[in-house]
């Protein structure tokens, strides 16, 4: 970058600055997104505004580069690195303001049995990305761990993912165990993971299979947008 | 010296410190491969015998077995797949799947002296699968992971590679026997996923003293031109010590800088392989032979 390159973000006006914050979101540039996020505050815009405006609409335009093979993975975890730099301006923000304009909560999690999880923590950054507060159980998950965390953050989603066939068709014991206590109509289930197919995802009573990260986020937004109200969290 | 000795019907093959580097053809896995997948499970065998052929025309020394398809008889079909390509080529096989019964019904198919694919380190796999290995006389791919996970320390896999071969002992497996496989994570994730592998490598080698193997493709998922990244990912590994790896033999490209890797660690004495392989082809109907008896007449 040569020195002319070199300006203020506090020299841009509104519209720009957003503009800047979803280029830079898409560049992974940290510091760059959390200042820019900064000074849309300073500025007196609302905390949902700036995720909405700055960072989801900038992260949709890398999951649908991503999806495309125009960016590729090291690339897009740098953008979900300078997304987490700016979120963590706004999360406690979000979390005291009254109007709440999240998608609600996403909760991920790998299966019991596998640890395996970059697909994973892809699906989450882009989940997180399109708008969702996404709870990541981490990988090896029983079912106890689901059902406590659905108890806990009343979810709108619940992601599973497994990349082994062995531990695959453990997706199906967290799909009949919320059935029995009859957590199912409130919560709406997907999954996905490299052996995964649509058959196998039919097969365990789950049809929302995404067949990768860029393509779940989209099934999980059209899931809430297809709920009729954009707050669909309970 | 570590030698793992490998067999078909007819045929030995070497993974061994000193010996060319042994590629294990991928290709019969219907992970990722929708066609395969459903031909396999409809008991349609045509491809898996054709990538079985073509893999071995390619140099693969052996071949990986994979028939892990949701909702399929796995056992079953990885049993056929095995008499099937047993019928048409005389490499050795890697019976790969994560089920017990798919490796018993495999080892019961097969002919000859199977690498059994595999075991991690966590206790209740390795007391499964190790009695089956025995009984079979074959060896076994070790994965460096067990109940906690995949560790980032590469000391961390060290012990549970070291585990494993010490529990194979207990079943009286040799650690020749026992193929180390140390994981190869993505590099577009993880940065010194190269790195902490050519440390591991290294180390089974010379404190174990340990075969290796890995499914070496892993190391480029997510990034464009992955084979640019494979194909120099290889003669590192070999310079690291690795002596074999689960890769895709349809890349020329790939053969040639595995093949480079033996030459340049003198594993290839006198280049004899690589002129064989890449000599300039001769003219039709023209043969060395020949040729020098012309001279002399």
């Amino acid at each position: 970058m040569s020195e002319e390159d070199d300006f203020d973000l506090n020299d841009l006006d509104d519209k720009e600055l957003v503009e800047q914050i979803q280029d830079d979101l898409y560049d992974g540039l940290d510091s760059e997104v959390t200042e820019g996020t900064e000074i849309l505050l300073s500025r007196g815009w609302d905390a949902n505004d700036v995720l909405g405006d700055a960072l989801v609409a900038g992260m949709k335009i890398v999951g649908i580069d991503f999806r495309d093979g125009i960016l590729f993975v090291p690339e897009v975890l740098k953008c979900a690195g300078a997304m987490k730099g700016g979120m963590s301006i706004l999360r406690p923000i979000l979390a005291e303001s009254a109007e709440d304009t999240s998608l609600g909560k996403f909760v991920i999690g790998t299966v019991k049995g596998d640890i395996h999880d970059i697909g994973k923590n892809l699906v989450g950054m882009m989940c997180e990305g399109a708008g969702f507060e996404v709870i990541d159980l981490g990988i090896n998950n029983p079912v106890e761990n689901y059902l406590e965390a659905v108890d806990t953050h009343e979810p709108v989603i619940l992601g599973m993912s497994a990349l082994l066939t062995t531990t695959m068709p453990y997706m199906g014991v967290v799909v009949e165990e919320m059935e029995k206590r009859g957590l199912r109509k409130d919560v709406h289930i997907m999954c996905g993971g490299a052996p995964l197919n649509q058959e196998f995802a039919d097969s365990i009573g789950v049809p929302a299979y995404g067949r990768d990260a860029a393509r779940s986020a989209e099934m999980a937004e059209e899931h809430v947008r297809g709920l009729g109200k954009k707050r669909a969290h309970r | 010296m570590s030698s793992t000795t490998l067999s078909s019907a007819s045929k030995e093959v070497t993974i061994g410190f000193g010996h060319p580097f042994v590629m294990i053809g991928e290709r019969i896995n219907p992970t990722g491969r929708k066609i395969l997948a459903a031909e396999m499970k409809e008991g349609n065998y045509s491809r898996v015998v054709s990538d079985a052929i073509a893999q071995v025309e390619a140099g693969a020394q052996m071949l990986d077995l994979n028939a892990g398809i949701p909702l399929a008889d796995e056992p079953a079909i990885l049993a056929e797949s095995i008499r099937r390509v047993q019928a048409v080529v005389d490499v050795p096989i890697s019976i790969d799947s994560s089920i017990i019964e798919a490796l018993e019904a495999g080892l019961e198919a097969y002919q000859g002296r199977a690498l059994v694919n595999s075991t991690t380190g966590e206790t209740e796999v390795l007391e499964r699968v190790l009695p089956l290995v025995k009984k079979h006389d074959a060896a076994v791919v070790a994965i460096s992971n067990d109940e906690t996970g995949i560790s980032e320390d590469p000391n961390e896999r060290f012990k549970v590679a070291k585990k494993i071969v010490e529990h194979a002992a207990d079943y009286g497996i040799k650690p020749e026997d026992v193929v180390v496989d140390p994981l190869v994570m993505p590099i577009g994730a993880i940065s010194q996923a190269g790195i902490q592998v050519f440390e591991l490598v290294r180390r089974l080698r010379r404190e174990l003293k340990v075969n290796t193997t890995c499914g070496a493709s892993n190391v480029s998922f997510g990034l464009p031109q992955r084979s640019g990244i494979n194909n120099a990912f290889l003669p590192m590994l070999i310079a690291a010590g690795m002596t074999s790896a689960i890769v895709n033999p349809l890349h020329p490209e790939l053969v040639q800088a595995i093949r480079a890797g033996d030459v340049l660690t003198g594993v290839d004495d006198g280049c004899t392989s690589w002129i064989s392989a890449y000599k300039e082809q001769l003219k039709e109907g023209e043969n060395p032979r020949e040729r020098r008896r012309r001279r002399r007449a």
